[in-house]
């Protein structure tokens, strides 16, 4: 059924930039899809170029430039003017590997705004293990003093999981000490690698509510000092996460060969198919393609999201997380408890073995 | 919190006041974070330069609109120690 008046699909706000998906850490949630895009499929800069000015247009006000490491782009300077340019707040996402000083002092000339290192965990030899790469950790703790020495605020991005919740109290130390104004507690997200490898991640229920009760007292504690947002690990949850702020609401992503997705995890969701920048402008891309209508708004929920007081809240929670564990993307995310599927995250969450790291190669 | 007539407000590094026209106006940009700037707060937040003091913006924005200094004062303090407490301004 069609509105009389079909309203205009909301304007976003943020746009992840995966400018690669190569990356010489290994880390066994990486949230990049399991079949890697190459190089050669990659945009070149003059369409990135393009891309920007289109999303400041269409009124993106961030784009978060990523990748994989965005560090393995030659052009990542000559990208990240382009995207100052065209009035874009630029936040850099960085494993710190393939960062040099010398590029991030040109960074910092072509006008970047915002620096976020992610640290695997509060003490070498382990953040190194959990990275895949020896050296990681104390390449991360000198590309973040270079960038607090050049007065650009600092992220520390602490991805948990079973093997370093209960460090949480020295990683938000640690993100003290390298100079970060703010630290996000993410808890991972079981989408593509980190699914794959869940049963090696997952933490226990006890472990969980543990990490967010220390991380109340540490908010008290460092009130003023350090803003930690905490992203909650959603199979121990009873209300489904708004993902992305709701399918194609508030952000979009573009993957290193172009095609638009409205989250991430969008490819993993079998029956969709997006468009490419190379073949559409953004703007149609976000009000026209079939992606991004898929499901926009409430038309396409069913029961028990249809009639439920928090259907435009959570959105009926994440499709890709609803597709993954029930095969059907219009089901509610069995994460919410409303779900018939619920009891299905709480018996995953309980399968937890201690394998070697399938790592992201 | 008082804000000193001599102290001289600017946005830190990795704050920005910018206009889009598809978001419909001014926004004040920090990490992750989105503020719409309402025409008021535009006009205080435009003249926190580093150079100007605390006391010359107030001067500035009641001789502009015309307005009671001591409720410019008031309203300017009030948005400056809103956004030190949110880390989007420096005094």
């Amino acid at each position: 059924m069609m509105d009389a008046t079909p309203q205009r699909a909301p304007r976003p706000l943020g746009l992840l930039a995966e400018l690669t998906h190569r990356c010489p850490l290994g880390c066994p949630y990486c949230s990049n899809p399991l079949a890697l895009e190459g190089r050669s499929d990659e945009l070149d800069t003059a369409s990135w170029v393009r891309v920007f000015k289109e999303a400041a247009a269409l009124g993106v006000l961030q784009v978060h430039l990523s990748g994989g490491e965005p560090g393995a782009r030659r052009d990542l300077v000559e990208i990240t003017k382009a995207a100052h340019d065209a009035s874009l707040y630029t936040n850099l996402i960085t494993s710190a590997v393939g960062i040099t000083a010398a590029t991030l002092d040109k960074l910092s000339d072509a006008g970047l705004d915002h620096v976020q290192i992610s640290i695997q965990d509060s003490a070498a030899e382990s953040a190194d293990h959990i990275a895949g790469y020896r050296g990681a950790y104390a390449r991360k703790q000198a590309l973040a003093a270079q960038v607090t020495r050049l007065g650009i605020p600092l992220t520390v991005n602490a991805v948990m999981h079973r093997a370093n919740i209960e460090h949480v109290d020295a990683m938000v130390t640690l993100a003290l000490e390298l100079g970060a104004k703010r630290v996000e507690i993410a808890h991972v997200q079981y989408y593509g690698w980190a699914l794959k490898n869940r049963a090696q991640l997952m933490p226990t229920r006890a472990q969980v509510e543990h990490a967010v009760q220390v991380v109340e007292a540490l908010r008290k504690q460092h009130h003023g000092r350090i803003v930690i947002d905490a992203v909650v690990p959603d199979y121990y949850a009873r209300f489904p996460k708004a993902c992305v702020g709701g399918w194609g609401r508030r952000s979009l992503n573009v993957t290193p060969s172009g095609k638009v997705l409205p989250c991430h995890a969008a490819e993993s969701i079998a029956e969709l198919t997006f468009w490419n920048v190379r073949e559409h402008s953004l703007a149609d891309i976000w009000d026209n393609s079939p992606a991004f209508m898929a499901f926009r708004g409430t038309d396409w929920m069913q029961e028990p999201c249809r009639s439920c007081p928090k259907a435009k809240e959570d959105f009926g929670g994440c499709r890709c997380q609803a597709f993954a564990l029930t095969g059907d993307a219009r089901a509610t995310d069995p994460v919410c408890h409303l779900s018939p599927r619920h009891a299905l995250v709480g018996e995953l969450a309980e399968q937890r073995a201690d394998l070697a790291y399938d790592y992201r190669r | 919190m008082t804000v000193s007539p001599d102290a001289k407000p600017k946005l830190p590094r990795g704050v920005r006041l910018t206009h889009n026209e598809a978001q419909g106006g001014w926004v004040l940009l920090a990490p992750e974070r989105v503020f719409k700037a309402d025409p008021t707060a535009v006009e205080i937040i435009k003249r926190c330069d580093g150079n100007a003091t605390f006391g010359q913006i107030v001067d500035d924005l009641a001789k502009t609109y015309n307005a009671p200094r001591e409720r410019i004062t008031a309203d300017v303090a009030a948005m400056l120690t809103m956004l030190v407490e949110k880390q989007m301004m420096e005094l």
